[in-house]
């Protein structure tokens, strides 16, 4: 782990650390821009959800073959990035690995982002939104989809509970220290302190608390990607008819929730110059992270295609065909190569795990995880067992229509307006513990 | 439908809520609400209307009144609940289906659908390269194992007890995981405004018709279980011109076909023709048997062989 130089630690003081991290909150004006922009986003394209609610899903390019599309696939990948929190800061955090400390608070910022819009993906796909509360009043325990509200909600709270607890003390700093913030802020700040002054008796119990929701919410995160698959595989249909979805979509959500911190890794340290904090070695880590994860999703992906397409099944064959040479040919292959073969090949040098190209190399990865869903997802509806017949034309393909993709745009923009938000009222890097990493002594006034 | 044995048990049963609903299914084409509406503006005006036993007849506009129907929560309990002691089953006949689609449009006019919404769609069908192609009609297939009520994240789709599922409109939340589960695609979704919505909006919901139909639900084929209520056969089967449908009780081991009225033993037709369901293989045990397409008196005429859309 010391494989990189160090000089730069020994000037860092504990003052010096509290105005870096907190200094970009308070004094970036093209982030205010930032937020008025995804604001404008997201108030167009809630026309166009609008339209939807007032026309019904008639709007979108689904019909009775293709009854899920855009939405179901955006939702998959939302709740596969949102893995990144689990991944992140609490199985690397458990094994007390320590190059994470700056960069768990961005992981876990990113896993409450995708994972509250994913939940809300759901809600703009329903036909009858309005009837919502049916789930709570009438719900089946036997429906998958009832697992799935559970566990989302459930790590939803968990995953919040990660980025609050572990910030206390950061809280408490920001509470002496922003004295330019709003008194709404101000007040925030004083609530979620809790009173934390350091003193090893709330130390102790703060750690006892923050270890406890890191062992929770490992099989939380694994069971909220396993029933996000099992949303498939619980039926009888060509491409999603199998066993290994599980832990086939729990690999792939890691290799999407590695990419998508890199990315923001990389705009948190550029834009907030945490050059000092987010160094190389934190990419470097992160790419031999990334080239494992992706090495597990390779080995899925081979079991997953190559055993079906060695037998040709009826049913099958068809839809193995369309994705391997046929209509999906383009986009399963470049999701597969430019998604994830060549981003291995390429990370194991250590030159392309270097900031800018590592980012560049995560922007490949997390858009071809997001087509690799679209190719999950909509395929498989239109290879049912039975030929489509007597249906109009555009019951035999599926193209997103504009509304379809406004509303998915809408998605993306909340994310990261959540994401900027809690960037902005928040420090992203947490500046106790990394004080702490540092040997550097830690003083909260009270 | 054979009858004989559960008769009388079975009037008392209908008596006791009270059969007002016999002449919805046949005027419900016709919306006595508009008409009634409209009568008010333009007086003297003569409908036709078929009555319950088949007479064409002349009614003066102002006349028509609404059909009484069962209160709403009258009609969903026992929507729920089902005709005790029934176990419905049909059997289609693929060597006499020669494609007429007086099924398809029998159906669309009861479950007021448009042309391209199917309860029961009749596919051309070749099972592999060089075997024969021939028409299926395929309706819902009422599993008893069934893949899409289970899914279903709120009760609103669900087996009854005469082993017909159901969906209830009033509940479903238009997730669509139905669809996405049923192996035979036999389930549609209204996408928008449903077919004469606003001339419909009035009409009590009957779960047992799916009507009206409601944007943003599900909607399948039913057996018709509005007609099983007052001992009729599902629209498609009464409507067949050819012979093709059999529909009756499997406790009663009685089916009876829709065009010629003939009622015979479901276990002995299913015997003597090698009677199969669809897919048995994927465990769903559907209540639609199949008899195989051989011995047809006719040609093929569908356009199959110059079709792509085959697999």
């Amino acid at each position: 782990m010391n494989d990189l130089p160090k000089q730069k630690e020994t000037t860092l003081s504990f003052e010096k650390i509290k105005k870096d991290i907190l200094h970009p909150m308070q004094n970036h004006k093209g982030l205010e821009l930032w937020i008025v922009f995804l604001i404008a986003v997201i108030s167009v394209c809630g026309w166009a959800y609008y339209i939807q609610l007032k026309d019904g899903l008639g709007v979108t390019g689904m019909r009775d073959y293709v009854s899920w599309g855009l939405y179901i696939a955006n939702f998959v990948f939302f709740v596969a990035v949102s893995l990144v929190g689990m991944l992140i800061s609490s199985i690397l955090g458990l094994l007390r690995i320590d190059w994470i400390t700056p960069i768990s608070r961005i992981a876990e910022i990113i896993a409450v982002a995708f994972v509250a819009v994913a939940g809300l993906v759901i809600v703009l796909d329903m036909g009858r939104p309005d009837r919502v509360l049916n789930v709570m009043i009438h719900g089946r325990f036997q429906s998958p989809i009832l697992w799935d509200v559970t566990v989302i909600t459930t790590y939803l709270t968990v995953s919040a509970l990660l980025l609050i607890l572990p910030m206390i003390p950061d809280l408490a700093i920001c509470k002496k220290e922003l004295t330019k913030a709003s008194p709404i802020m101000k007040k925030l700040y004083n609530i979620l302190s809790l009173g934390y002054i350091n003193t090893p008796e709330q130390h102790k119990h703060l750690h006892k608390m923050i270890r406890t929701l890191m062992v929770l919410i490992v099989p939380i995160g694994l069971a909220i990607h396993t029933v996000t698959s099992w949303l498939f595989a619980a039926t009888l249909r060509n491409g999603w008819d199998t066993t290994i979805f599980g832990p086939y979509f729990v690999a792939g959500a890691f290799v999407a929730g590695a990419a998508a911190l890199i990315i923001a890794m990389y705009f948190f340290r550029v834009n907030y110059k945490l050059q000092d904090y987010i160094t190389d070695l934190q990419f470097d880590k992160m790419g031999k992270l990334l080239v494992a994860v992706c090495l597990v999703y390779l080995y899925f992906n081979l079991n997953e295609f190559l055993v079906p397409g060695y037998k040709m099944k009826t049913g099958d064959d068809v839809h193995l065909k369309e994705l391997f040479y046929g209509h999906w040919a383009i986009m399963f292959w470049s999701s597969q190569l430019l998604g994830n073969i060549i981003p291995i090949i390429l990370l194991v040098y250590k030159k392309f795990r270097k900031p800018l190209p590592i980012m560049i190399i995560s922007l490949f990865v997390l858009a071809g995880a997001w087509f690799k869903r679209y190719v999950i997802v909509i395929p498989t509806l239109l290879h049912p067992h039975l030929p489509i017949q007597n249906v109009p034309e555009n019951f035999v393909h599926y193209y997103p229509t504009a509304i379809e993709v406004s509303v998915t745009v809408l998605s993306f923009a909340l994310v990261l307006l959540i994401i900027t938000v809690l960037s902005k009222i928040f420090p992203v890097v947490p500046i106790v513990e990394t004080a702490e990493s540092k040997g550097i002594e830690v003083k909260i006034d009270a | 439908m054979k009858e004989e044995t559960s008769n009388n048990s079975r009037r008392k049963f209908l008596k006791s809520f009270g059969i007002s609903v016999g002449a919805a299914g046949v005027v419900s084409s016709f919306s006595l609400i508009g008409a009634a509406k409209a009568a008010a503006k333009k007086p003297a005006e003569m409908v036709n209307l078929l009555t319950q036993d088949g007479q064409l007849v002349q009614v003066d506009k102002n006349q028509l009144r609404p059909t009484v129907t069962e209160p709403l929560d009258e009609l969903q309990k026992r929507g729920r609940e089902g005709i005790p002691g029934k176990s419905f089953v049909m059997v289609i006949d693929l060597s006499k289906c020669r494609n007429a689609r007086k099924c398809m449009a029998a159906c669309q006019n009861h479950h007021q659908l448009r042309a391209d919404q199917h309860h029961i769609n009749v596919l051309q069908m070749q099972d592999a390269e060089h075997t024969a192609p021939y028409f299926m009609p395929k309706p819902c297939q009422h599993c008893d194992n069934p893949p899409c009520t289970k899914v279903c994240p709120v009760d609103a789709t669900f087996k009854r007890q005469d082993g017909i599922v159901l969906i209830d409109n009033e509940r479903c939340i238009g997730c669509r995981f139905c669809i996405a589960a049923c192996p035979y695609s036999a389930r549609i979704f209204q996408w928008t405004e449903p077919k004469d919505s606003e001339k419909y909006k009035d009409l009590t919901y009957n779960i047992e018709a799916n009507v009206p139909q409601k944007k943003g639900t599900v909607s399948k084929c039913l057996f018709s279980a509005d007609r099983l209520r007052e001992d009729k056969l599902p629209s498609c089967v009464s409507s067949c011109p050819n012979g093709v449908y059999y529909f009756g009780d499997r406790n009663e081991d009685a089916v009876t076909n829709g065009t010629t009225g003939e009622t015979v033993r479901f276990s002995k037709l299913i015997e003597e023709n090698a009677g199969y369901t669809l897919m048995e293989e994927l465990g769903t045990k559907p209540r639609v048997y199949y008899l195989p397409p051989k011995n047809r008196a006719f040609e093929f005429n569908g356009d199959l062989l110059n079709e792509e859309n085959l697999h």
